[in-house]
This record gives structure tokens, C-alpha cells and sequence, in this order.
């Protein structure tokens, strides 16, 4: 493996009253190479962007993005250096409008202080309106977040964390609550502006067919470790993760 | 500070955690279930207090028996919790439950506000002193000082008759262990058939109750005035805040803590006895902001 | 122009001239500017979702920086006292702020209360330094400079606070417009997607609060100066509460109904004084709840109903209808 290495994580261990989280996680994302992240539920998938990105702090072991040891930063110290992120539930500002939450990431971007400015005219309007063009929720830009459907909600979620032009992105089940004739659709969309902004991606994910379309490498999660890592072939049609991991998705 | 000093500040303490114990008891108690904070508790505890000396005053006037200060006291808690605080979460907090945080403060607020005009419309503005229960019981010596029975005694007593029935209750009977299954997962008990609503009813009587009986028990130690409500609702968020919110064995060692660190600052530097209180409390949130008993929770994102 | 638009300017039009014709309603419009400044800083806090029931510590912060500016200097002057309370209600701000803002909610409101009370007690007990329960007289300083006549003064302070008032108003629109304000906004809704965005929610909601209590000062100054007498009780937990309670009356969240409610207010409570004064807790605190539960948009939000229904469009579905807050008709 030549390419660069984004995110690391060496030896995370966490349990929550006993239910093992994570157990000697060690994990090596390398840059240009999406990868996507299957398993049960239970498994442990959220609490690893958890800790990747400083929500959770791991009873033991250490994460490194670009080399610089981030384990005890806060999520927005690590958002600072590059991570973004997106939610299994879209954490929005359910009193502002489509549109108006994606200038917020703007805002935060840019560091937009100056008080008197309207959060309306900052200059990067027109690319916040063309990445709602991109997730297809353009039409529906002055629309309070709150009053959209789930499966909208889910892609402004994902285009918030787009704003902020990050190196990484950590994807929650981008396609859950999507009407699953969109999933591709949605998937396509989401690859090419990934590519055209040449950010790596993590994306936790259930459906099978994404995961081989769109994952560069895929790794199984089971009982809070890695089980098993490889290409999506490699990966899919292994013995174990047919018997485990696909047939409960059936 | 000789040993004289030191035991008179240690009883002093006591007794007055005792008192606080039982109104921030009732507020951690409330807050644990509802998940409001009530601040119409203060006035609850000036309400029973008020009960207890002005019907006090006027029966052992009367030539009443002076053993008769303990059931009043009870009369008074049971008036406090029955006829005040079941209306209130009937008619007025049922209908908040949904509403964001900072209105059902608000609205707790504005009961507090309208018992303080109530309280001054029944009593007036002046002080009732009723002191026949602490007179009655005299006073015992203990390492040579001289103390009264009531507050070195009973309070204490009192105190801690409460927090062990009121454990003995969660833990033992169908309706305490209801309240607990509400206060620990409020979705999911609703989900097996709680009924909750009961729940909310009983807990808001008990609670608002255990803060009249508070001001029942220190109108023999105290005159009662107007503003002892306002007083009484911040030093006992206090203790719930050191605490940790919802907290009940916590609350009353934070009101111990309290407590003795009020009654030293009455002897050592009488000038922060008011703030002593205050400065335990930012103390301990500075270092753990959920308190000193509270669990962190996070949100599931 | 449309009516919306028109009716706001006639009637601060109506509040500008109205001392010409009725004197007495001078000093009271005064009085009630400057609550409306404090109730501003309630009305910004309130846009994050939080509620202080201890922001009066600022308002007698600030009355009491003039109050010793005033008693140092021989009277003392207007400008300076005004800078000077502005600075201390900041710098009180910053210094209760670096511990509140790490707080939400219930412990956020109570926590101010606390630290209201403390105050309130120092300013009490320290009474060689603060005069006690009695207070300090403020006695009638000079304008840059200039003395002034009683009946001048008064005039020069109403006009000079309601440009204040206005100016401040529009600072306060156009911060709640900018990419910061809105992000204070978004501690009402969703802290973590803030954090998530690599802005810190602290600072955020400290910068509002810190701007908050010095709108509590700018109000707690002019207060001082238009009455001539500071007390403790500018402290007490019930001027907090009457700020919160007109921060509602007016409507949460609107800047233009800290200062009608305060107007409102303030015209009921000196005219109801004489036969509420000892209800009028009670009065305030049934209101509270009425407001609450049935027309939780305030004053702005009945107005703005009414605005609706008169453009013929279809009213807002958001409130039960027909539960009318007693005085918001007349």
C-alpha cells in the first residue's frame, strides 16, 4: 500500500457496562480509498466514528489523523483538522432552512465573525446552493429542515458535512431512510461529488449491493473488532460473511 | 475555635441539613420522575411552614394540648402536597410536559410567583414565630454544650426516617418501583403500561409534601417571613446540584456538606455565610459538572 | 408600504411624541426603555434556547458603576457613567458567563439565579460600602460636560434613550441575521452538529451571553440616572423575573417585542400599582402562564396574527385559536 495514511486508530478498547464496544481496534484508512464498514447491529460500528472523532474517548489505545495523535481532542478540535461527518440520525438546525444550514457549515469554514454581515449574503452562497443542486435538494432550499422527509433530511445532513470541504469523511448509514429506489441514485450522486473534492470516505453500510458498487475496500465488523478486511469481492464472498453478516441482512 | 465552638458548629450544621434534606429531597425527587424543576418548591416549603405556626399559634392559644405540634406539623405536609401540589400537576404541569425546557421552567416560575403574593395575601408581611415543639422537648447536653432536643434530635431523626422510608418505598413497594421504572427509562415504561400520568401525580404529591413538612419542622426553629420561599429554592437547588439532579441518597449528603459549611461560616466568617452554600456549589460543578453523584449521560447520535 | 410595515413606525412615532403632549408619561417611557434594553438581553438569550432567571445582576451591576462614578465625582457624567456601566456589566458578563455557558437549561437559569443572589446579598450586607438596604442616591449628572436643569435633563435622557434603544434594536436584528448569531442560534437546536462543524458551542453561547448582560447594564445605567436611586433590589430575583416575564409578553424571540412589552408593562404596573400592589406578583405570574399556554408567540406573535388575517391570508396554524391574551386587544 502506497498511499498516504488519513486515519489510524492502534488498540482502542471500550465497553459500555460491560457490552464490549471495541476491543483492540487497530485500523489503518488510507487516503483516495473509500471504505465501507459491515456488520450486525450491536457490533460497534457508530461507537468506532464515535471515538475517530472525539465523541467518545476509548478506555484504551490511540487514534491518529495525518499522523498527529487526536485520541483526547474534541469533536470540533478534529472537525478543525479535517474530518467531517455525517449522522445515522441527521443532526441538523431543525429552526433553520435547508439552505441556511449548509451556510452555517460555510460560516464555520470560513470563520465568518464579522457581526454585521447576513449569514444570507456570505460569499460562498452560490456554492452552497450548488452542493444542495448536488444531493438533489435544491428545490427545496427555504424549506425548514424539520418539516422534510427522512430521506432529504439525510442528504442535507450529508451535505453539510460536504461544506466544510473536508479530507475524511465518516459516513453513518448514508442510505438508510432512503427510499431504496434512490439508494444508487443517491450513492452515485454522493461518489462523484466525493471524487470531484477528492475526499476519502468511511461509510457505515447494510445494503450489499452498495457496498460492492461503490466500497474501494470493505471491512467486517463483529463483537466490537475487525473481523475481516479486504476488496468488496474478497470480502463478500467469504465463507463466514455470507453464513454472518449477509444472510441477516436478508 | 475551641471544642465548645466546634460542636455547637457541628450541631448547628446538622440541624439545618436536616431541614434543607427534606425540601431538596422532594425538588431531586420531582425532577427525577417529571424531569422539570420545580421552583414553585420554595414556596411549598414557606406554605407549610406559614400552616404550621399561624394554626399552631392559634390553637395552643387556645389551650390545646402542645403535644398536638407533631400531627400539625403532618396536617400541615399533607395540606401542602394534597390541596396544592395535586391541582398543580393536574390542571397545569399535565399540560407542559411536552413543551421545551425553558417553558416549563418558566412555568413553575410563574406558580412561584403567584404563591409569594398568596402567602402574603393569607399571613401579611409579618413574622409568625411558633416555637412550642421546641420548647416542649427542652434541651439535652452533649460534650458539655447545651442543645435543644428538637433540632440535635428530632430533625436529625426525621431526616433520616424519611430517606430511608422513601428508599424503603422505591425499592419495596408496587408504586415506589413504578416510579422508578418511569424515572430510569420514561419511553419504555409507558411502552409496558405504566400508567404514567399516575405516576407524575403521586410523585408531585409526595414531593411537594416532603417540602411542606420541611417548613412544618423549621417553624419551630425559625420566625416565618415572606421571601424564606425564594431563599429556600435556590440553597436547595444547591444541594440537588452538588448532588447531582435526581439524586436522593446524594442529596442528603450534599445537604450535610451544605449545611456544615454553612454553619462554620457562621462562626469562622459570619460576612459569607450566605455564600458559603453557593461556593460549595460552583466548586463541585467546576470540577464535576454533573455533580458529585449525577452519571453523565450522552446523547445517541 | 404595506400596514405590517407602517404600523411599527407610527407607533414609535406615537412613543417619540407622546411627552409632548402628556408629561407625564415621560419619565415612565423612560423607565420603560430601559427595561426594554435589559429584556433585550433576555429576548437574545432566549434565541439559544436558554432562560436567565439571574440577569438583573448585571442591570444593578451597571446602576450601581454609575451610582460610584456619580458619588467619586460630584455627580458625574452621563457619558462616562454609561461607558463605565456598560464596561463593569461586560466584564460581570464575561466572568459569570466563563461558568454558566458550560450549563444548559434548568441549571443554566438556576445558576444565574445564584449568582443574582450572592450579589444580592453583598450589596445588603455590605452596607458601609453600598448603603445597604437603602442604596445610593445618583444625584442628576452632567451631559459632556453640561449641567442641566431638571425638566432638561429629563427630556435629554428620554430622547437620548430611545435613540439608544433604537440603534441598539438594530445592532441586535443584524447580529441575529449574521452567520454568528445564527450559529447562537443553532444552541438552541443542535450543539452537537455545531461542535461538529468545528465551532465551539461555549463560546458561541458566551459571546451572546457576554452581549446579553451588557444590554442588561446599557438599561441598568439609564435606569439608575432616570430614578436617582439605586437599590438591592435592582439585584433581586424578582426584577429577573419581571425581565423574563416581559422578554415573554412581548413575544420570545422578537426584538421589536422587548420594547412593546416593556411599554405595556410598564404603563399597566404604574397605573395598576395603586390597587395591585400587593396582587401584583400574582397578576404577573397568571399572565406568565396564560401566555404560555395559549398565545406562546406574545404580543408580536398576536400582532403579527392579526397582520395575517388582515392581508387575508391564512392565519398561523401554530397556536389554538381563539385564546386571546387579556390586553393585547385593547
Amino acid at each position: 500500500m502506497t498511499s498516504e495514511i488519513l486515519l489510524e486508530t492502534k488498540g482502542l478498547e471500550i465497553n459500555f457496562g460491560g457490552v464490549i464496544a471495541a476491543d483492540n481496534v487497530s485500523v489503518e484508512i488510507h487516503a483516495g480509498k473509500n471504505l465501507a464498514i459491515i456488520g450486525p447491529n450491536g457490533a460497534g460500528k457508530t461507537t468506532f466514528l464515535n471515538i475517530c472523532t472525539g465523541y467518545t474517548k476509548p478506555n484504551k489505545g490511540n487514534v491518529y489523523f495525518c499522523g498527529r495523535e487526536v485520541t483526547q481532542k474534541s469533536p470540533r478540535q478534529i472537525t478543525r483538522m479535517g474530518v467531517a461527518r455525517a449522522f445515522q440520525i441527521p443532526q441538523l438546525f431543525s429552526e433553520h432552512t435547508a439552505l441556511e444550514n449548509l451556510l452555517i457549515a460555510a460560516a464555520a469554514r470560513e470563520q465568518r465573525w464579522a457581526p454585521f454581515m447576513k449569514l444570507g449574503q456570505i460569499p460562498e452562497r452560490d456554492e452552497m446552493m450548488h452542493l444542495l443542486e448536488l444531493v438533489n435538494c435544491a428545490q427545496v432550499s427555504d424549506r425548514l429542515v424539520n418539516e422534510l422527509p427522512e430521506g432529504q433530511r439525510k442528504l442535507i445532513d450529508i451535505a453539510v458535512a460536504l461544506a466544510l470541504r473536508p479530507k475524511l469523511l465518516l459516513l453513518d448509514e448514508p442510505t438508510s431512510g432512503v427510499a431504496s429506489s434512490e439508494k444508487f441514485g443517491v450513492m452515485d450522486i454522493l461518489t462523484r461529488a466525493l471524487a470531484e473534492a477528492k475526499v476519502t470516505s468511511v461509510f457505515v453500510e447494510h445494503d450489499m449491493g452498495i457496498v460492492e458498487k461503490y466500497a474501494d475496500e470493505v471491512a467486517v465488523w463483529a463483537a466490537g473488532a475487525v473481523q475481516l478486511r479486504g476488496t468488496p469481492q474478497e470480502v463478500l464472498e467469504h465463507p463466514d460473511v455470507i453464513r454472518d453478516v449477509i444472510g441477516e441482512e436478508l | 475555635m475551641n471544642a465548645q465552638l466546634f460542636a455547637l458548629a457541628v450541631f448547628d450544621g446538622v440541624a439545618y441539613a436536616a431541614l434543607v434534606f427534606m425540601v431538596a429531597v422532594g425538588l431531586t425527587l420531582i425532577f427525577g420522575v417529571l424531569r422539570i424543576l420545580n421552583v414553585a418548591h420554595g414556596s411549598f416549603y414557606a406554605i407549610g411552614a406559614y400552616l404550621t405556626a399561624s394554626i399552631g399559634g392559634a390553637i395552643f392559644a387556645a389551650g390545646y394540648a402542645p403535644w398536638l405540634a407533631l400531627p400539625l406539623m403532618f396536617l400541615a405536609a399533607a395540606i401542602v402536597g394534597i390541596v396544592l401540589g395535586g391541582p398543580i400537576e393536574r390542571l397545569l404541569l399535565r399540560r407542559i410536559y411536552a413543551k421545551e425546557d425553558a417553558l416549563q421552567l418558566l412555568v413553575t416560575f410563574a406558580v412561584f410567583m403567584i404563591l409569594e403574593d398568596v402567602q402574603r395575601l393569607i399571613w401579611g408581611t409579618q413574622p409568625y414565630f411558633e416555637a412550642t415543639a421546641l420548647q416542649q422537648l427542652g434541651n439535652i447536653e452533649v460534650f458539655g454544650v447545651f442543645y435543644t432536643t428538637y433540632q440535635l434530635v428530632v430533625l436529625p431523626l426525621v431526616a433520616i426516617t424519611v430517606l430511608i422510608s422513601l428508599r424503603l418505598f422505591l425499592r419495596k413497594t408496587l408504586s415506589g418501583k413504578l416510579i422508578l421504572a418511569v424515572t430510569e427509562d420514561r419511553e419504555t415504561a409507558t411502552a409496558i403500561g405504566i400508567d404514567a400520568d399516575k405516576v407524575y401525580l403521586l410523585t408531585f404529591v409526595v414531593g411537594a409534601a416532603l417540602a411542606g413538612f420541611g417548613g412544618a419542622l423549621a417553624s419551630a426553629t425559625t420566625s416565618v417571613v415572606p421571601g424564606m420561599g425564594a431563599d429556600m429554592i435556590v440553597l436547595s437547588f444547591a444541594v440537588v446540584a452538588t448532588a447531582g439532579l435526581g439524586q436522593i441518597e446524594g442529596a442528603a449528603i450534599a445537604a450535610l456538606l451544605i449545611g456544615l459549611g454553612r454553619s462554620f461560616a457562621v462562626y469562622l466568617m459570619p460576612e459569607l455565610q450566605v455564600l458559603i452554600p453557593y461556593l460549595i456549589m460552583l466548586l463541585v460543578l467546576l470540577v464535576r459538572p454533573e455533580g458529585l453523584f449525577g452519571v453523565v449521560r450522552t446523547r445517541k447520535i | 408600504m404595506t400596514l405590517r410595515i407602517a404600523v411599527p413606525i407610527v407607533l414609535l412615532a406615537i412613543v417619540a411624541l407622546l411627552p409632548l403632549v402628556a408629561p407625564w408619561s415621560q419619565v415612565v417611557l423612560t423607565l420603560a426603555l430601559a427595561k426594554g434594553l435589559a429584556v433585550l438581553g433576555i429576548v437574545l438569550l432566549l434565541h439559544a434556547g436558554q432562560v436567565s432567571f439571574g440577569h438583573a445582576l448585571f442591570f444593578a451591576v451597571a446602576a450601581y458603576s454609575a451610582a460610584f462614578l456619580g458619588e467619586a465625582f460630584a455627580g458625574g457624567e452621563l457619558v462616562m457613567m454609561i461607558v463605565l456601566g456598560l464596561g463593569a456589566s461586560l466584564f460581570f458578563g464575561l466572568m459569570v458567563g466563563l461558568f454558566v455557558v458550560r450549563y444548559r437549561h434548568i441549571f443554566f437559569g438556576m445558576l444565574n439565579l445564584a449568582f443574582s443572589m450572592i450579589f444580592y446579598s453583598i450589596l445588603e450586607k455590605f452596607y458601609h460600602v453600598t448603603g445597604g438596604a437603602d442604596g445610593m442616591q445618583v444625584a442628576r449628572p452632567t451631559v459632556v460636560g453640561i449641567e442641566m436643569e431638571r425638566a432638561g435633563f429629563e427630556t435629554l435622557l428620554f430622547y437620548g434613550s430611545l435613540v439608544l434603544c433604537v440603534a441598539v434594536a438594530f445592532c441586535i436584528h443584524r447580529f441575529l441575521s449574521s452567520p454568528i448569531g445564527n450559529m447562537f442560534k443553532t444552541i438552541k437546536t443542535n450543539e452537537t452538529r455545531l461542535e461538529y462543524l468545528g465551532i465551539s458551542a461555549r463560546r458561541t453561547l458566551l459571546v451572546g451571553y457576554v452581549v446579553s448582560a451588557g444590554l442588561c447594564g446599557l438599561g441598568g445605567v439609564l435606569m439608575a440616572v432616570a430614578q436617582g436611586i439605586v437599590t438591592p433590589e435592582y439585584a433581586w430575583w424578582i426584577r429577573s423575573g419581571e425581565l423574563v416575564f416581559i422578554a415573554i409578553l412581548g413575544g420570545a424571540g422578537s426584538v421589536a417585542g422587548a420594547f412593546v412589552g416593556a411599554i405595556i408593562y410598564e404603563a399597566v404596573r404604574v397605573n395598576a400599582a395603586a390597587f395591585a400592589a400587593d396582587v401584583w406578583q400574582m397578576v404577573l405570574g397568571f399572565f406568565l402562564l396564560a401566555i404560555i399556554l395559549f398565545a406562546s408567540r406574545g404580543l408580536v406573535g398576536l400582532y403579527e396574527r392579526l397582520m395575517d388575517r388582515l392581508e387575508s391570508k391564512k392565519p398561523q396554524a401554530k397556536e389554538p385559536q381563539e385564546k386571546r391574551v387579556p390586553g393585547a386587544a385593547e
